[in-house]
């Protein structure tokens, strides 16, 4: 059987690596940082309001409110802390999707991978050792 | 500047991704190699190192962010999660130890992905890396500047210092530190956690365990689980906070003298400290503070020192926590960038950040590269995002573990290759790791969905990327390095 050459790759250029490392730059600011910025990611939550706060009011019991005061905290402070929950509010459709998205990616990165992998293995033991 | 090139190396030698450089004590990367010999690193280190290492990036997890799984479903939830997320992470170093101490290369995951899996995959697990560091660096940063906000707050100077000050200083510093050469900071990286696990055990013996309700106050401040059972898969989360970064163990394997017998050894051992100094941290914590601010609280091993009422434990805790988070920043500049010099060197990032400073000998561009994505981060982004942004690069990272022994057993069965070490039980720990793993991705879209489809759009549009554009730089054959026999289907 005739060896197959190795691949050879092209030079990149100054410009292209430049180009290359903006890009990835970018893309964190985009898919990562922009999102949290405009607020559209991050832990969905819900605030109850208290009128008139007490520590009794917001269902706090005497030695959990002699440990927010030594904190540091009257209830008027404490109260947006405590009112505020985690909304787990979900439906099945948004649950399904992200696993869909996470699936796909995993059985992507691995089909697309084998077939490198078979690049790199032929090339690696079927090829004549370098002169 | 003097860039190594892949094409250099022989194939003999494993793709370093750390252990050339200065900093990690080992032979000159910047002068290739002669052609045929090889460039081994020195195999001093036993299993007391790698359990020093493991634990030493891991500490800080327990000074901060592990109580964001008591806001998303209390303190008895977040016990729960705790002891979780810990037989997540012993299947972790239960596959870790057998394919590290087989591909007995620096890197890492990086490496093993490399020859495991294949390129695509390598790429994937370096931004893995790259971003689970890089986020850790930024919240360490957020950390040190509110905790030293908090101190002079508690100095009676309010309002005198701007903790956006601190956060840039902390990156910057340290990134400079990094760029010079990191062996002593490194090596002061062990004394200073040692510091910091002996102020968790101080701070544990003076709040009186033995006499409840003296200082601690679970009876009263335990509320059981505000979220129900829901609040339990939630906190997983988080929960993950307690040990992320124990996997780093790995980038021993090539100094380590025995592989076979430290790195199980000393990750497994790793484990068990971690387990202990996360029950009780959780014990101190919850038994000093209401758990709606122990939920949101930045330092909350520092609050829990201020509520003893002693000014020497707020001292204490407050070295503690700084000596924590530091270290933690330092070994993430450290790995964060060393990852990146290594995707340079292969090609799988521009050649241009595989150059070694010609005088300090540190993968210097791939340490600057990062600083402003850091400083932009820290400045303006909330503590438990970036949290939640290293913990999804982990998740990601042990999802594709689990699959990779897989293959890593299906290509080379056992007594086909030499093993350091074999993990009992197959495949059952790689199924729970797979399964925990799962429960931790619908644990993170509870109240972080938005931003799970945020990493996952970064991480398809840089896969995107490679595949479309970068892979044609990458030198084929160069890819695989070990001295095995080809994988069986191939």
């Amino acid at each position: 059987m005739a060896a197959r050459k190795p691949y050879e790759p092209p030079v990149q250029s100054v410009a292209g690596q430049i180009v290359d490392a903006v890009l990835m730059l970018v893309l964190v600011v985009f898919t990562l940082y922009l999102p949290l910025l405009f607020k559209l990611a991050g832990g969905g939550t819900t605030v109850t309001e208290t009128a008139n706060p007490t520590w009794d009011a917001l269902g706090q019991n005497p030695a959990m409110a002699g440990q927010w005061e030594k904190l540091g905290f009257t209830p008027e402070k404490a109260a947006s802390i405590i009112g505020t929950r985690f909304d787990y509010s979900f439906n099945w459709t948004a649950v399904a999707l992200t696993a869909i998205i996470i699936v796909a990616y995993f059985v992507f990165m691995f089909r697309y991978s084998d077939r490198e992998y078979r690049e790199v293995i032929a090339e690696h033991f079927d090829d004549p050792p370098k002169a | 500047m003097t860039t190594i090139q892949p094409v250099a190396e022989p194939r003999s030698v494993p793709s370093p991704a750390v252990a050339p450089l200065a900093g990690a004590g080992a032979s000159p990367a910047h002068t290739p190699p002669a052609e045929g010999k090889r460039v081994a690193l020195l195999r001093v280190l036993g299993p007391g190192h790698v359990w020093a290492l493991g634990v030493g990036i891991v500490l800080v997890g327990e000074f901060m962010g592990w109580n964001f799984a008591v806001g998303k479903g209390g303190a008895v939830a977040a016990l729960a999660a705790c002891w979780l997320a810990g037989i997540l992470y012993t299947c972790v170093a239960m596959i870790d130890s057998e394919i590290t101490s087989t591909v007995a290369a620096a890197g890492g995951q990086y490496a093993q992905a490399k020859h495991i899996i294949g390129p695509l995959a390598a790429f994937n697990v370096g931004l893995y890396l790259v971003m689970a560091y890089t986020m850790l660096e930024v919240s360490n940063a957020i950390v040190a500047g509110d905790l030293i906000e908090a101190f002079a707050q508690s100095l009676g100077l309010e309002g005198a210092v701007d903790k956006r000050a601190f956060m840039v200083l902390t990156v910057v510093a340290l990134a400079f530190l990094n760029y010079r050469g990191v062996l002593a900071t490194l090596t002061l990286n062990l004394v200073i956690t040692a510091a910091a696990f002996a102020a968790i055990v101080v701070l544990f013996v003076a709040t009186q365990p033995w006499a409840p309700g003296a200082v601690l106050k679970h009876d009263d401040l335990l509320v059981g689980l505000p979220y129900g059972s829901l609040g339990i898969l939630a906190a997983m989360h988080f929960g993950l906070w307690f040990y992320l970064g124990i996997e780093g163990t790995t980038q021993a394997a090539e100094e380590v003298r025995s592989p076979a017998r430290a790195l199980p050894l000393g990750t497994m051992t790793g484990m068990m400290t971690l387990l202990i100094a996360a029950t009780l941290t959780w014990y101190v914590c919850s038994g000093l503070m209401p758990w709606e601010y122990l939920g949101q609280a930045v330092t909350p091993l520092y609050d829990a020192a201020r509520l003893t009422g002693s000014r020497w434990l707020e001292l204490a805790l407050f070295l503690g926590t700084l000596f924590a988070t530091v270290a933690s920043a330092n070994g993430c500049i450290n790995d964060a960038s060393r990852a990146w010099f290594a995707m340079g060197r292969d090609r799988y990032m521009p050649v241009w950040f595989g150059a070694v400073h010609p005088t300090y000998r540190t993968p210097y561009r791939a340490i600057v590269f990062f600083v402003p994505i850091a400083i932009l981060f820290a400045v303006s982004t909330p503590l438990d995002q970036t949290i939640t942004f290293s913990i999804l690069s982990g998740l990601l990272g042990y999802t594709l573990m689990a699959l990779s022994i897989m293959l890593f057993r299906r290509k080379w069965p056992l007594g086909t290759i030499q093993r350091g070490y074999v993990h009992p039980l197959h495949p059952l720990p790689a199924l729970l790791l797979l399964g925990l793993c799962i429960v931790t991705y619908l644990a993170v879209f509870l109240g972080y969905g938005t931003q799970l489809l945020a990493m996952m759009a970064f991480y398809i549009t840089a896969s995107a990327w490679f595949v479309l554009h970068r892979y044609k730089y990458v030198r084929r054959g160069d890819q695989f390095t070990m001295p095995w026999p080809k994988p069986r289907g191939y």
